[in-house]
């Protein structure tokens, strides 16, 4: 079959992914990703239906859309895996991260850092003479653009929660 | 409160396992799991194999659940024995073994402690098991044995592992019956209607069709294997095999091709790579088979019916995907197939079947004989011929003895055919006939094996002999490890680098040694007479044959090539074409 340069396109998606919240259910989705060789961009897990002990493993990756396919179909073999959902052609979706950024330094540069954070809505929610820790929610890329513009004014630390999403409108997932 | 019909851990297991089924057990006992073993002591339902090393206990398991359809058991303990038990279980992932394997473990309180014998092996085994489980309340282990032989047999089957610490199988708790327990794993077995009345159009209309069948229609069972022969014969369309498929449709019928893939026919892969549709049923388009992936039947639509979603364009893009068990597909293929009164285009068929015949005239497994030295495809075609009336099931090592017997057998029953194809595991053969040979006691079971794999589990001659299994091993000796010879010599400038195994075991002795019977033929000659003396034995035999050392495998697909560029024996001057290791079969 002719390889054409559109199947060839690596493109990223963010897949969402319940699962039993049992132990090794987040060692069983990591090994398939680093046993096959497809890579992770970020990762998010937390238990989101207490009763039903289900949780939510959102990932963000990237490949051909052959691979893509292989990888959802991958997680679906897996038999703690309920549900797999690729929200980047699902539909319209939202995504968010979370931020923590700590920034050391005094004068101007101080100064400039926390004019930085009020235009990006990011608060300060530590801070002493010397540092703040900014907390910054938004889009990966406003994340990834605030921790750029602090570079230069002493940043120090980031701590990053990795991509959370959900689809728009009233429809599940 | 102790509850009147509560039970230990040990009963507990044994009650559920004999509700799933299982009648036999293959295992060997240790400290952790010695609990288990005293409750086996006190009953007489479960029957229990002692082998004489782990790895064989998972083979002998695979050999019996080929062999019958069921789920086969092991049962081994903590830490060196569960260790020794994996390479079974990654075998029977690759070729969808439905097995449950039952691993004891250290008490829960020692778990991560490096306790004595304390192994990690759900997590060793995460990835070379369907699934497993570590249960670490008694209350939880019913149900958790009985849906790891659900999981282990539903959907793509494959090899179940449950993890059983000490405490749980010695504590007491309420046994549940399989009826009570609810799985949320329920993969999808029927086909999609549309997708399969849009298959029938395209096979109708296909002037240059192949059925390309493989290891699924095997695993979903006879009937299946029945209704893949009804289509094939419907139609009148070619069909080839995979090395895991043989046996699906009857190896005598003329619609059958041979053993496509790397030492496939001629016919089969010239079919493929010519043919204008490709109806995939059950095979998972392996590197083996494929070749070289640009080069990889060009022309052709493909449809491809799989079980598992993940199969379906991992390798090959195909045009249109039908998930789905192929007993269920094929049952509505065909009733859509006469509801709609399809007929083949017969001129287009004809035209195809006459270029088929030609390529079949190059007459590719052919060999020249000798009357001086044991031909190894002599060997196999005698073998054959003087146990066909009795349908034996045949196992093999892994190897070139191994291709020969996919080569030149034939297959009229499935299920009779047991080999290890996705792995490739040497010392297979032996213990998985053992399985077979449990399952099967009246039954004739050989083993094909080659002189260097038959040692990886020579050991389990003693089984053979304690259970009286009277299995029959047949060594083709080459005194090579062959297919490896084979690759140096014809890609490795004839550097023949640690594959000549300068001492061997007197095979004949050896049997003796274990109680076995030991034979032996030197010359063509003796071959019938050795052959026949072997199957009037009712006992384990180890039958060696000294066969001709120079001899390769062919045709051949070198790696990196495609269908269309087989090399046809030694004197084909496509040997020295150059192939790129990028792409297909690129491992010995
Ligand atoms: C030395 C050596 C040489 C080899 N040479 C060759 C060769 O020349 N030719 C060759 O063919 N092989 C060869 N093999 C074997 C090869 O490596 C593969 O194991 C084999 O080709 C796979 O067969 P298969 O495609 O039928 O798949 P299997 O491994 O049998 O897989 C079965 C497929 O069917 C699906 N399935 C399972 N159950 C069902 C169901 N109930 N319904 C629907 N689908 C189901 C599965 O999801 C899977 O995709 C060789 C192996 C060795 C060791
Ligand atoms: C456990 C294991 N180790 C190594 C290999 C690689 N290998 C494939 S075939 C082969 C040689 C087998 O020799 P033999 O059993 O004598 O069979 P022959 O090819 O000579 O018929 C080897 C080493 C393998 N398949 N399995
Ligand atoms: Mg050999």
């Amino acid at each position: 079959m002719q390889v054409t340069n559109a199947i060839q396109e690596v493109n990223r998606h963010t897949i969402a992914v319940l699962v039993d919240n049992e132990s090794g259910v987040l060692a069983r989705v990591i090994g398939l990703f680093s046993g096959r060789g497809y890579n992770i961009e970020s990762l998010t897990v937390a238990e989101v239906d207490a009763g039903e002990k289900l949780s939510r493993i959102t990932i963000v990756t990237s490949g051909t859309a052959m691979i893509i396919e292989q990888i959802k179909n991958q997680l679906r073999r897996l038999v703690p895996v309920h549900k797999v959902h690729d929200l980047t052609i699902e539909g319209p979706h939202v995504s968010r991260e979370l931020a923590l950024v700590k920034v050391v330094g005094t004068g101007d540069k101080r100064v400039e850092s926390l004019r930085i954070a009020d235009i990006f809505r990011a608060r300060a929610i530590d801070s002493t003479n010397e540092s703040f820790v900014f907390e910054v929610v938004g889009a990966t890329d406003k994340v990834d653009a605030f921790i750029k513009l602090m570079e230069p004014l002493g940043l120090t630390d980031v701590s990053r929660t990795g991509v959370v999403a959900i689809a728009r409108g009233p429809n599940p997932i | 409160m102790v509850h009147h019909d509560t039970l230990t851990g040990a009963e507990i297991l044994l009650k559920a396992l004999v509700d799933q089924g299982v009648e036999v057990i293959f295992g060997y006992p240790g400290g952790a799991v010695l609990p288990i073993y005293d409750e086996l002591f006190k009953q007489n339902r479960l029957r229990h194999v002692l082998v004489r090393h782990e790895q064989a206990a998972v083979h002998a398991a695979e050999g019996y659940a080929r062999s019958t359809g069921k789920v086969g058991c092991v049962l081994v303990t903590s830490g060196p024995g569960a260790t020794n038990a994996v390479t079974g279980l990654a075998d029977a992932l690759c070729d969808s073994v439905p097995l449950v394997c039952l691993t004891g473990q250290v008490p829960t309180h020692l778990i991560g402690n490096d306790a004595f014998q304390e192994a990690d092996i759900t997590g060793i085994t995460r990835p070379c098991t369907k699934h497993n489980y570590l249960v670490k309340d008694v209350n939880d282990l019913a149900k958790t044995v009985h849906e790891a032989f659900h999981v282990a047999r539903s959907g793509r089957p494959g090899p179940v592992l449950v993890d059983l610490p000490k405490d749980v199988v010695q504590a007491k708790g309420e046994y549940q019956p399989p009826s009570k327990v609810k799985s949320k794993y329920k993969p999808q077995v029927k086909g999609d209607l549309k997708a399969i009345e849009k298959a029938v159009e395209m096979i109708a209309h296909a002037k240059r069709p192949i059925f390309y069948v493989g290891g699924g229609v095997v695993n979903s069972g006879p009937a299946a294997c029945q209704l893949m022969t009804q289509f094939v014969r419907m139609t009148g369309y070619p069909c080839t095999l995979t090395l895991m498929g043989l046996g699906a449709i009857p190896g005598s019928d003329p619609l059958f091709l041979g053993m496509l893939g790397m030492h496939g026919t001629v016919e089969a892969n010239m079919a493929m790579h010519d043919c204008d549709l490709m109806i995939n049923i059950g095979a998972r388009f392996d590197d083996r088979v494929t070749g070289k992936l640009d080069g990889f039947s060009p022309k052709s639509k493909k449809i491809h019916v799989d079980i598992d979603p993940s199969s379906i364009n991992k390798n090959v893009a195909v045009d249109l995907p039908i998930v789905g068990d192929c007993a269920h597909v094929l049952e509505d293929m065909i009733k859509v197939w006469k509801a709609k009164q399809c007929r083949v285009d017969e001129k287009a068929l004809k035209a195809w079947w006459a270029k088929i015949d030609q390529w079949r005239a190059t007459n590719c497994l052919s060999f020249e004989n000798s009357n001086k030295i044991i031909k190894p495809q002599y060997a196999v075609q005698r073998l054959y011929e003087l146990t066909r009336h009795r349908n034996p099931y045949f196992c093999t090592e892994v190897g070139q003895h191994q291709m020969w017997a996919a080569q030149h057998l034939k297959f009229d029953l499935p299920h009779h055919w047991l080999t290890s194809g996705g792995l490739g595991t040497m010392g297979y053969g032996l213990p998985s006939a053992m399985g077979v040979q449990m399952a099967h006691p009246e039954a004739l079971v050989i083993n094909i094996a080659g002189e260097a794999s038959i040692q990886m589990n020579i050991q389990e001659m003693a089984t053979l002999v304690q259970h009286r299994l009277p299995v029959k091993i047949v060594i083709l000796n080459n005194q090579y490890l062959g297919m490896v010879r084979q690759w140096q010599e014809l890609i490795h400038g004839g550097r023949y680098s640690e594959s000549h195994m300068i001492h061997h075991p007197d095979f004949v002795k050896l049997a003796d040694a274990f109680g076995a019977v030991g034979l032996r033929a030197e010359k063509p000659g003796e071959v019938d007479e050795a052959i026949k003396e072997m199957i009037a034995v009712d006992r384990p035999v180890i039958l060696e044959l000294r066969t001709d050392a120079s001899e390769n495998v062919f045709p051949m697909i070198m790696p990196g090539m495609a269908h269309n560029e087989m090399v046809l024996g030694p004197e084909d001057k496509g040997r020295d074409k150059p192939g790129s290791e990028q792409d297909g079969m690129v491992l010995v």
